[in-house]
């Protein structure tokens, strides 16, 4: 694949999912032609990287930290009620495409474990308690 | 010992919305001091002569590493200043960014200057994306002052990867490929980004360049043990009743960083490094933390009583085969049949055979796997077998005969 310094995938795959919240095949064909690479290494690009994302998904996404310094925090509580409350397994996005649960290698908040994203925004230090009214305030 | 800090002298001090909270601490005289009174090769000596090592777990002489990229010959000449903090339980660099990034922007800026690059990247891992309006931020401001008349720094975002902490597999991610680590050699220095020389180090490396340049290398020389100058940004976590980040001179025991300031009690094992990096025993607690012992980029993982040993190591394991970038077999295959066997034992049904089934694919990963990670994944599994080979016999399906 050759590609000038001007013609970055990345950002323009990424340029694509902020205006419409994922990456469709027709888009990946357009880069593609636009760029003059096959289908294949634009879609090798998207699947690699776990921000870029190839189907819809909710208005908000949840990534939930499941790594070793959340894990023995117990993390996996705070997945099982994630998952209680929401009625959606992990990878699944809720009928009234309010959120996608998605689970996620370690996010940098070890010091306030268990943690998540929503968005772009960090929420640390969760409980059973304190959860409902963070998910609440995404609507 | 208590914490002895030169990364983190400003944190508390600084508000990253106004500037002159730092210029206010000695801001922007280090940078100021190499471009009026120093030639690029006399701030390479000086970063020589400091000692300093690669704080993203290497520990490569960065005074060498600049030297070699700017005698490299080149169109052009790159500095990347990695902040795709990805290994598990390290939130260092995320704190450093938070509390003194016109430091961190400042030594990028110094490090420019050394190697004569006109373009820097600051590559911030997508999990950080909400620093990301600060950073811009105080990069502007930086730029508004003049300071950064001699480089460009631009801002760019990771998509979830956690190879492309990996310097080669990030310099593939900024070109806007798949991040996946490059053979070596050729090294970054000669060709790195866009096949340029190209010197690329950790956030904490950058962020010790103004303190070295603006003190003297003996300053920062009288700091740490023999082969390892200076202090050390810790992120610690697990089961301590006090995580967070500490800065500790080098040569510190790890006793220090675990008990007195993590306050941790019943420590049975510590994880040094993340998940590609060392299992230290409690027994071996007053090891002391240096690049000659254990360090990696500083993540202190620790471990109580309570915890089942077979379970840490299996889930450390998982994660290694997952964010492998399939690129090379030893790495792509070698994770995925650690993990295999590490999840029989979990389900009680390990085998006496799979010791040294473990211990060959160890060996194989670490002597042909093409980067750190692959190279770096089966430490924990060797060191967990050493210290705890205990638990794992505890699994060993029942019908085995008893060897």
């Amino acid at each position: 694949m050759k590609l000038t310094q001007s013609q970055n995938l990345l950002i323009q795959l990424k340029e694509i999912q902020t205006k419409k919240g994922y990456i469709s095949s027709k888009d990946i064909a357009e880069i593609s032609n636009k760029n003059g690479v096959s289908v294949s290494d634009v879609y090798g690009v998207v699947t690699f990287y776990s921000f870029l994302r190839y189907k819809h998904t909710g208005r908000h996404i949840i990534r939930m930290c499941r790594s070793l310094p959340c894990h023995i925090k117990s993390g996996e509580e705070i997945i099982k009620e994630i998952t209680r409350i929401l009625r959606i397994n992990t990878g699944e996005t809720t009928t009234d495409d309010r959120f996608t649960f998605e689970l996620t290698n370690c996010i940098g908040a070890c010091d306030t474990a268990p943690a998540m994203l929503i968005d772009d925004e960090l929420h640390g230090n969760l409980t059973k308690e304190n959860l409902p009214k963070i998910l609440e305030s995404y609507q | 010992m208590p914490e002895k800090r030169v990364v983190l002298r400003n944190s508390g001090y600084i508000n990253t919305s106004d500037i002159s909270t730092y210029l206010a601490r000695d801001g922007f005289k280090a940078l100021t001091k190499a471009l009026k009174t120093m030639t690029p090769e006399q701030v390479i000596e000086e970063l020589k002569s400091s000692g300093l090592r690669g704080r993203g777990g290497a520990g490569f002489p960065i005074g060498m590493k600049l030297e070699m990229a700017r005698k490299a010959v080149g169109q052009e000449k790159f500095v990347i200043c990695n902040a795709d903090e990805g290994e598990v339980g390290t939130f260092k660099d995320r704190y450093i960014l938070q509390n003194d990034p016109f430091n961190l922007i400042e030594g990028i800026a110094i490090a420019s200057y050394a190697i004569g690059a006109r373009q820097a990247f600051l590559y911030v891992r997508a999990e950080y994306h909400y620093l990301f309006g600060m950073l811009h931020n105080v990069l502007e401001q930086v730029v508004n002052k003049g300071f950064l008349s001699h480089v460009t720094i631009n801002l760019r975002e990771g998509a979830g990867a956690y190879v492309c902490g990996e310097e080669s597999a990030l310099m593939e991610s900024i070109e806007g490929k798949r991040g996946e680590a490059r053979y070596r050699p050729p090294f970054p220095t000669n060709a790195g980004l866009w096949q340029q020389p190209t010197t690329i180090n950790n956030v904490e490396t950058m962020s010790n360049l103004p303190p070295i340049i603006l003190n003297g290398a003996s300053w920062f020389n009288s700091i740490g043990t023999d082969r390892s100058k200076g202090t050390k940004v810790l992120s610690v976590a697990g089961d301590v009743s006090k995580p967070g980040v500490y800065e500790i001179e080098l040569g510190t025991p790890l006793s220090e960083v675990v008990i007195n300031l993590g306050k941790a009690t019943n420590v049975k094992a510590i994880q040094i490094g993340g998940a590609a990096g060392r299992l230290v025993p409690g027994s071996n607690i007053s090891t002391p933390l240096s690049f000659e012992t254990v360090l990696g980029a500083g993540a202190i993982t620790v471990f109580n009583s309570s915890r089942d040993m077979v379970e840490m190591i299996t889930h450390s394991a998982e994660f290694l085969a997952e964010e492998s970038c399939g690129k090379c077999f030893p790495c792509r295959e070698g994770t995925k049949n650690i993990l295999a066997i590490l999840k029989r034992f979990l389900r009680n049904e390990g085998k006496h055979s799979d010791f040294d089934l473990l211990d060959k694919l160890s060996r194989t990963m670490m002597l042909a796997s093409s980067c750190g990670l692959g190279q770096a994944a089966p430490n924990i599994v060797l060191d967990g077998l050493q210290y705890f080979k205990e638990e794992f016999l505890n699994r060993i399906k029942i019908t085995e005969p008893v060897k």
